[in-house]
């Protein structure tokens, strides 16, 4: 699928010869709390994602995920250790489309952002609204769309940045079941299509080996990586698989949630 | 369009219930009518002197459209500056909120002595009641901002400018739109009190010194031209409710009322 998304020449050189998108190096990272002390957050984690994988980090909640993707789309910087990384864009946990705008205009915010007039920052998006499986709500105003296309949407704007990097910060987290599994197969095909680096934080161990190419699995507060799996399962990859049930069972055991043996 | 005329139904029943009650205290409690006429008393008046008080309704209609138009610019261009800059609101936001307590007449005398007995002072004054409602509506507005969409705008490399263009400008607009409707609210009563506070040369110097002239003498006109105030000021919040709808219709809920 030929999109101008694919080839953006800048990009292609600077990631030649260096393998590693995202490189995390003993990384610890505190924040204030509300009676102001610090929490610790992550403790000497390092993880890394090679160009074009998909690196899956799984944690019980408050494991310091989402500060976690913060540092790498470096919107903070960490109290220790080193974040190497491609421009990285975030898609926050909560859509944050914006109410005021129609969809196909929240999902070109970063190209009106990137300096594009309105009506060529609108055709290019608009021109990806079939493939997203959204033809026919680019007039839709946010509030008039269902949780899954808010978040497609929001994926969308996120994509557009162009930048190399996604950082997906629980993006079915607040779906339905139903809607979940169907938005876990869309993302599949959609990142077969847009090949991106990117890094999806999660607490669905099922949804972290099914898509990740790299499980990094994280400990309760300070987050800690007590286990890294490597997903070989060759996609589309299904739920039922026997690969995917045993990793998804290994990953349980190493969260202390396995059934007992 | 039979519809809309239906939602006017309730309001037309109070007012015919008002002016019902009131023509019956009138008629039983035996009051002076110069001190309250009676409501066909008023309508009488309203057809006798009609074209002096549509003078003089013009007169106020302009002070109150150019005075709210100046209250709204400025209401807005300082809550902005405000906004934006912490040095400008430690610097003006304690003098906004003194302003709103200036004695009009005591100004007045200083807005005539710099522009006359022309329509200037009027907008001063009009402008000077009315921003304050836009500007604290707006200040408010603009700081609502959900803090997690700044930090999305930072992801994209947004720009100073367009954070705020594309984020806290339309997300304050909603409040900044109800600031204007208060001060419409306000901008009649404010015409009233400019044009009593400062004189005017010429025939028709606003309704709002007729009524003060009517009112010892000629009790049912200046009732008259009241309802004239009466009037404009609901057909202004309607006009603006209308507006609203246009510029931010993402605020529209399904049953649309415009409140």
């Amino acid at each position: 699928m030929p999109t101008d998304l694919q080839a953006r020449p800048t990009q292609a050189s600077r990631s030649g010869g260096e393998s590693q998108v995202v490189a995390v190096q003993d990384v610890s990272h505190a924040y204030s709390g509300p009676d102001g002390r610090r929490v610790l957050a992550l403790s000497g984690v390092s993880m890394c994602a090679a160009a074009g994988e998909l690196l899956a980090v799984v944690g019980p909640s408050g494991c310091g995920k989402t500060t976690l993707l913060e540092l790498i789309c470096g919107l903070q910087r960490p109290d220790a250790g080193t974040i190497a990384c491609a421009p990285a864009a975030l898609m926050p946990q909560r859509d944050l489309l914006l109410p005021w705008l129609r969809s196909v205009d929240n999902a070109a915010l970063a190209l009106r952002i990137a300096g594009l007039p309105r009506a060529r920052a609108t055709a290019r998006a608009a021109s990806l609204f079939a493939e997203m499986g959204l033809a026919g709500f680019e007039r839709a105003r946010p509030s008039e769309l269902s949780g899954g296309m808010r978040q497609r949407v929001a994926f969308l704007r996120t994509l557009l940045s162009g930048k190399r990097v996604l950082c997906l910060d629980e993006p079915f987290g607040a779906l339905d079941a139903i809607t979940r599994a169907e938005m876990q197969g869309w993302l599949a095909r959609a990142l077969a299509r847009e090949p991106r680096t990117v890094v999806l934080v999660t607490h669905d161990v099922e949804e972290a080996v099914l898509l990740g190419a790299r499980v990094a699995i994280l400990s309760p507060r300070p987050g800690r990586v007590i286990e890294e799996l490597e997903v070989d399962s060759p996609r589309p990859r299904s739920r039922t698989d026997a690969r995917i049930v045993g990793l998804r069972e290994r990953a349980l055991q190493v969260l202390g949630l396995g059934a007992p043996a | 369009m039979r519809a809309r005329a239906l939602q006017l139904l309730p309001a037309l029943f109070v007012v015919a219930l008002l002016i019902g009650a009131w023509e019956l205290y009138v008629d039983l409690s035996g009051v002076d009518a110069a001190v309250l006429p009676a409501p066909h008393d008023v309508g009488t008046a309203l057809w006798n002197s009609g074209e002096l008080l549509l003078r003089n309704f013009k007169v106020t209609a302009l002070e109150v459209v150019l005075g709210l138009g100046m209250a709204l610019s400025a209401g807005f261009g300082l809550a902005v500056a405000i906004h934006l800059s912490p040095v400008l609101r430690r610097a003006f936001y304690p003098l906004a909120v003194g302003s709103q307590a200036l004695p009009i007449p005591v100004i007045g005398v200083l807005l005539v002595f710099w522009w006359g007995f022309g329509i200037f002072p009027k907008l001063a004054i009009i402008a000077l009641i009315c921003f304050f409602p836009v500007l604290v509506t707006t200040v408010d507005g603009l700081a609502a901002v959900d803090p997690e969409q700044l930090k999305l705008m930072r992801t994209l490399d947004a720009s100073r400018w367009q954070a705020f263009r594309f984020a806290e400008l339309p997300a304050g607009l909603p409040a900044a739109l109800s600031g204007a409707r208060i001060a419409l609210a306000v901008g009649v009563i404010g015409a009233f009190i400019a044009e009593t506070t400062t004189p005017t040369s010429g025939p028709y110097p606003g309704l709002g010194r007729e009524i003060l002239t009517d009112v010892n003498f000629q009790t049912s006109r200046a009732y008259a031209g009241t309802l004239l105030l009466f009037l404009f000021a609901i057909t202004c919040f309607y006009a603006l409710s209308l507006a609203e709808r246009k510029l931010a219709p993402w605020t529209i809920r399904p049953r649309g009322e415009a409140t």
